[in-house]
């Protein structure tokens, strides 16, 4: 089945882009084939950086821990695959969970944990090897509103600090708009690129920004982005 | 009352019920013991019998924790090998089922056959009747890693080896456990059916022939006893196996939590 169709996407290195569209509009291919876990039939993707272990990171909808790890596992699991445990990696391995502000909680199981405390689990795994590019598949749609905030300026924070470049897929206009520099709007299945915004907002990017004019009028503009998308390729 | 106090009590007070009942019926109507004895009976024949008893339990227990290690260790060793190729699978899983389907009894005079060493023979009925369970439930188990966990796995550049070691093993340890639950009552069937066939050729005396014994000279009483011990024993493993489990899984797994840690 054809999920996307005319991806023509060019992401610059430390930029922040958000892949929106509707349910089921190719966006987590998109992502996979990025990754090189799925192989485009058409088309090719070129990445500026390596491929090796660690240099990209991912992060699922659900957290994908193994629940038979303490949460120090879990985020030391880069490492042990490719068999480079030593004292620098369990060093870096606090540094993250202390960086996702889970620290005291590192014997801790995943069931133990609350659904935010475990995404965050997720995010310093894929962030321990600090990759040149970071992949989020939805990543906080199954969070309440609450924890989602926080976890959106916790991944801003953790994305200045190194920089990587970041894809994430959501279906949260409002998301994407306080989150990226860069949304690309997706149509439905098969999926293609409807279009491109540049994210007007300062760098800076706290609370209060969510109450502010610019906010409202960026996400009303993605928002009719959005739904011109969705009417071109509407079914007959 | 506490929920842990009736599942405790409850059935205790039922089997103390039946066995009342029992002892009644028995004196009301005057059963002779070699139809019915009386659960006194028959704790009596538990009592003075029981060090020989025990002795001849010892010999089916040996075989049986034989061969439930035997199952786990080569059952175990068959679904790795599953896992790693499904041609083999395939090709030998119908196999596997039809060892598992065919009755024992059937199948025991053959191997005893076979088999020269009479320990040996039943150590063998009893493997075929408990390997499958654990290879069974070990090859789902070993198939069963989470698809994203697998996904990563493979972003990391993890090599077979590693992705057996660190996602395949650990999730399919629960599964091998709950397989070699069932195999340990298992085990313990295959050999009192083995010493059923095996036992009337003169060899070692384990219970199972002494019932057979028992039976042949109307010892009922004694027949009861062993019977009784038998039980015990299945119930005894199946205990010591889940308790292993809980052990094991404790830390994370959902079949061994309690809601204290919730």
């Amino acid at each position: 089945m054809e999920a996307l169709r005319g991806i023509d996407l060019a992401v610059s290195r430390g930029e922040f882009v958000s892949l929106v569209g509707p349910s089921g509009c190719g966006k987590s291919t998109l992502l996979r084939i990025v990754a090189g876990l799925s192989e485009p039939s058409a088309g090719t993707c070129r990445l500026g950086i390596s491929r090796a272990s660690g240099r990209i990171g991912f992060v699922f909808q659900d957290p994908t821990l193994m629940p038979w790890s303490t949460v120090a596992g879990n985020v030391l699991l880069p490492f042990r695959i490719a068999g480079a445990v030593d004292a620098a990696a369990r060093e870096r391995v606090a540094a993250a969970i202390e960086a996702v502000g889970l620290g005291g909680f590192e014997r801790a199981y995943p069931h133990q944990l609350s659904g935010g405390m475990r995404m965050r689990v997720s995010l310093a795994r894929a962030l321990v090897t600090e990759p040149d590019l970071l992949l989020l598949d939805e990543p906080f749609a199954a969070l309440d509103e609450i924890t989602r905030h926080a976890l959106n300026d916790d991944l801003l924070t953790l994305w200045r600090r190194h920089r990587p470049t970041i894809l994430f897929v959501t279906h949260s206009v409002y998301e994407s708009v306080y989150l990226s520099t860069r949304i690309a709007v997706l149509t439905r299945r098969p999926g293609r690129i409807a279009a491109e915004l540049a994210v007007r907002l300062p760098h800076e990017r706290e609370r209060s920004l969510r109450s502010g004019p610019a906010y409202a009028a960026m996400c009303d503009e993605v928002s009719a982005a959005l739904a011109r998308a969705m009417a071109v390729d509407a079914p007959p | 009352m506490s929920e842990r106090v009736v599942r405790i009590a409850a059935p205790l007070v039922v089997g103390a019920a039946f066995l009342l009942l029992w002892e009644w019926v028995v004196a009301a109507e005057q059963i002779p013991p070699y139809i019915l004895p009386p659960p006194s009976l028959i704790a009596a024949s538990l009592w003075t019998d029981g060090p020989s008893l025990l002795g001849s339990l010892l010999v089916t227990l040996r075989v049986t924790l034989a061969a439930l290690a035997a199952a786990a260790l080569i059952g175990g060793a068959i679904a790795l090998l599953f896992s790693v190729s499904r041609a083999v699978e395939l090709s030998f899983f119908p196999y596997a089922v039809m060892l598992q389907v065919t009755p024992v009894v059937a199948i025991a005079p053959l191997i005893i056959i076979w088999v020269h060493t009479p320990f040996l023979a039943m150590l063998v009925c009893a493997w075929i009747v408990a390997f499958f369970p654990i290879v069974s439930n070990t090859t789902v188990g070993l198939n069963s890693a989470d698809r994203n966990l697998l996904a990563l796995f493979r972003l990391y550049g993890a090599s077979p080896v590693k992705t057996m070691w660190l996602l395949r093993l650990p999730t399919a340890l629960p599964y091998f456990l709950a397989g070699l639950r069932i195999s340990g009552g298992l085990a313990l069937i295959g050999a009192v059916v083995a010493e059923f066939v095996a036992g009337t050729g003169g060899t070692e005396t384990g219970l199972a022939f002494r019932i057979l014994e028992a039976g042949y000279r109307l010892a009922v009483p004694r027949l009861f006893a062993a019977l009784f011990l038998l039980s015990l024993t299945g119930i005894v493993i199946y205990l010591a196996l889940d308790l292993v489990s809980r052990l094991i899984l404790r830390r994370w797994h959902e079949s061994a939590r309690t809601g204290a840690d919730e």
